[in-house]
């Protein structure tokens, strides 16, 4: 059993969902919570995962190439908010467009931060680059402190995406719907990208050993910019959803997603895109569970994530989908 | 060259500290910190606070002859920065006086800085009662929390009928804890059953979620929910409820006076109710009349919120102490304050009682057409 466990997505994805008929069973049983709550209770914590999953993905393939944890990316989240807070509220763009126009700008900063802040340390010890991303967080934080004061601003209401659907007493946004489509449309193009294209192959490449792949004629600067291009494009996609789903947009509130994140990296095993998608789930779920569950603690339910991280450290250090810790030099 | 450019650097650094010194120990000012967040998840209420202070220091630039200069202070929604940054007003500016904080967390935390220094410290609108209890140097120019949430229990049983209510508040923070308790014991008393609450749920500060609690309270189906705590995650909750097709009518306390709650919430927040201090509709001083004259002439068209009218007075309360004292010695302002007795604020007549809080009528607004009206007017106790 745990041999499939180690390997197997499907295995893993079975594990939830038998957790999930548990939980069911466990919720109408000893608390005699209806159906209808129930099922309320799974579109919430499924829409606030596939955001989680959306995020994580970004700092799965940075580690992947870089063994690095990118600590800046919950802020590159967080500037994603606001570019989509300006081009709908000050530019007055149709959501469509404004979406485009975060997915455009967001992984600039990206790239940018990557150029200034990690590619000069890149042959230095990884605790330099570790401290510089620190750096390059606190340094998103305040410019966006600066540059749009500490008061939270609101993404105006999109129609088509806020408007509640009920089916069967159970109520949800559009957005809340659409953002597992997107999330699981975006991994399968991403997935493509990986094994099929060239680049794709690269990027893996780079993965493995970037000496050895700077010496096969891999443009690895390149490879290493895109590869934080397109995790910041995912983070902007996440953070126009979470802006919808969430319209109180301050400087910091990049940080706990971010490191929410990062744990749902860490549970699915970090540097498998997949394992990201599983651990956001997981995590946004079992966030929403443990409040539905155990009303008398909902005051901790942030601490479900970082007691999950413990766990898994403990059990199972390399994630759920991880495989053997590839130890790089 | 290395010995030139060691020299500059010493000059300059002899210079700078020559410099920090005579920018402090000069005697001509009197110096006020104002200890506010600025920044961080209470943004918008310290800029309401400060606001009306420097709107006061504007009209009442002077006391005892001497200059009255504004040191501000970013407490960024912090705890652990509020303490550093009121001991950062006592030791470094050497103020003579304290205005705030919005949040009564933040004020607790200065509150043994201020008492240790004897620097006496007004707050504006912070209404936990352990900010000035126990604590000579702490005062207040607002109601405390077991007044405010016994008006809005009253308010919930009588005008509502409410028979069943939920609550949600904000662990992580002491005002929204205490409110809440308040409302718990005053809301169980009048309808005399202990189980009258139904559903309590917690959050912490800078949540964005509260669908899982929401969806439980839903099922409990209360008369009533309320949600003290900070303006955006309280809109947020309220948005977030009517999306999960709650329709059960909120009410809170006085931090969701402001635009940001608004702004959040749209049209989701639209018949919130809550308790706050202040509105043009309960003039009863001639310094109201001024306040809102001068305050209209500086914000054409912007209706002050109670927190900027509380910044005022207690500035304008400062002032009247030390010249009551006729000096700016800390122990010497605080017996001044602490006699405090009718003092014509704008927010009504204001007499500080032994813990150093004010008594005061609470008001009661709501969200009308995005606008925040006058509801209703509690008599003080």
């Amino acid at each position: 059993m745990a041999k499939v466990l180690k390997s197997n997505l499907a295995a893993a994805i079975m594990a939830i969902m038998l957790a999930i008929i548990l939980i069911y069973i466990y919720s109408a049983a000893a608390i005699k919570m209806e159906t209808a709550v129930f099922v309320q209770h799974m579109v919430n914590g499924l829409s606030l995962g596939s955001l989680f999953a959306l995020v994580a993905i970004g700092y799965t393939m940075v580690y992947t190439i870089l063994s690095m944890i990118n600590f800046a990316h919950g802020d590159i989240f967080m500037m994603s908010i606001y570019f989509a807070f300006f081009a709908v509220s000050s530019f007055h763009m149709p959501w469509v467009l404004a979406l485009f126009c975060v997915i455009a700008t967001t992984p600039v900063i990206g790239a940018l931060i990557e150029r200034f802040a990690y590619r000069p340390l890149r042959d230095a010890p990884k605790n330099s680059v570790l401290i510089s991303a620190i750096g390059a967080s606190f340094l998103l934080e305040n410019a966006a402190t600066y540059l749009f004061g500490g008061r939270p601003k609101a993404l105006p209401d999109i129609p088509v995406l806020t408007r509640v659907i009920t089916i069967q007493s159970v109520n949800f946004q559009v957005v809340s719907i659409v953002i597992p489509i997107i999330t699981f449309v975006l991994l399968a193009v991403l997935l493509n990208f990986i094994n099929r294209t060239k680049t794709g192959i690269a990027m893996r490449a780079v993965a493995q050993d970037y000496e050895i792949a700077r010496v096969m004629g891999v443009n690895i600067n390149w490879i290493i910019s895109l590869t934080f291009i397109i995790g910041s494009a995912l983070a902007a996609v996440g953070g126009f959803m979470w802006g919808v789903r969430y319209p109180g947009i301050t400087p910091t509130m990049g940080v706990m997603p971010g490191l929410k994140c990062f744990v749902a990296a860490v549970v699915g095993g970090i540097g498998d895109i997949k394992g990201a998608v599983v651990g956001g789930f997981i995590l946004g779920l079992g966030e929403i569970m443990i409040v539905a569950l155990f009303p008398g603690i909902s005051g901790y339910r942030d601490a479900f994530a970082f007691v999950l991280l413990i766990v898994i450290l403990l059990v199972k250090p390399t994630g759920i989908l991880g495989s053997k810790a590839r130890e790089k030099v | 060259m290395k010995k030139a450019s060691a020299l500059l650097l010493a000059a300059l650094l002899a210079m700078s500290a020559l410099s920090g010194c005579a920018s402090s120990g000069s005697s001509d000012v009197i110096t006020i910190g104002v200890f506010e967040p600025l920044t961080g998840d209470n943004a918008a209420g310290g800029e309401l606070e400060v606001a009306g202070i420097e709107l006061a220091n504007e009209l009442y630039p002077e006391v005892l002859g001497k200059k009255v200069v504004l040191v501000k202070v970013d407490n960024k929604s912090d705890k652990a920065e509020a303490a550093t940054a009121a001991a950062r007003l006592v030791e470094q500016n050497k103020v003579q006086a304290i205005i705030g904080s919005w949040g009564s967390s933040l004020s607790m935390a200065a509150g043994n800085i201020v008492m240790d220094a004897k620097i006496p410290a007004v707050g504006a609108s912070c209404t936990n009662p352990l900010v000035t209890l126990n604590n000579d140097y702490y005062f207040r120019v607002c109601f405390i929390d077991p007044f405010q949430g016994t008006v809005m229990a009253n308010y919930a049983t009588s005008k509502l009928g409410a028979k069943t209510a939920a609550i949600i508040q904000e662990v992580s923070n002491d005002y929204s804890v205490g409110l809440a308790s308040f409302f718990e014991d005053s809301f169980t008393k009048t309808t005399g059953d202990a189980s009258s609450i139904v559903e309590k749920g917690n959050y912490q500060t800078g949540d964005k979620d509260f669908t899982a609690i929401l969806t439980n309270i839903k099922q409990k189906n209360p008369d009533v929910i309320f949600a003290p705590g900070n303006f955006t995650e309280s809109a947020l909750i309220i948005k977030q409820a009517r999306q999960l097709g709650i329709t059960t009518p909120f009410l809170g306390g006085d931090t969701w006076e402001t635009p940001d709650f608004l702004s959040v919430g749209g049209a989701e927040v639209e018949g919130a109710v809550f308790s706050t201090f202040f509105d043009k509709a309960m003039v009863t001083t001639s310094e109201a009349t001024k306040f809102l004259a001068e305050f209209e002439k500086k914000n054409p068209g912007v209706e002050p919120a109670a927190v900027t009218a509380l910044g005022y007075d207690a500035y304008i309360l400062i002032l009247d102490a030390i010249k009551r004292a006729n000096s700016t010695d800390g122990p010497a302002i605080r017996d001044a304050l602490a006699s405090t007795s009718g003092f014509q604020a704008v927010t009504g007549s204001t007499t500080l009682d032994a813990n150093g809080d004010a008594v005061k009528d609470a008001v009661i607004k709501s969200v009308t057409g995005g606008k925040f009206t006058y509801l209703d007017y509690v008599k003080a106790q």
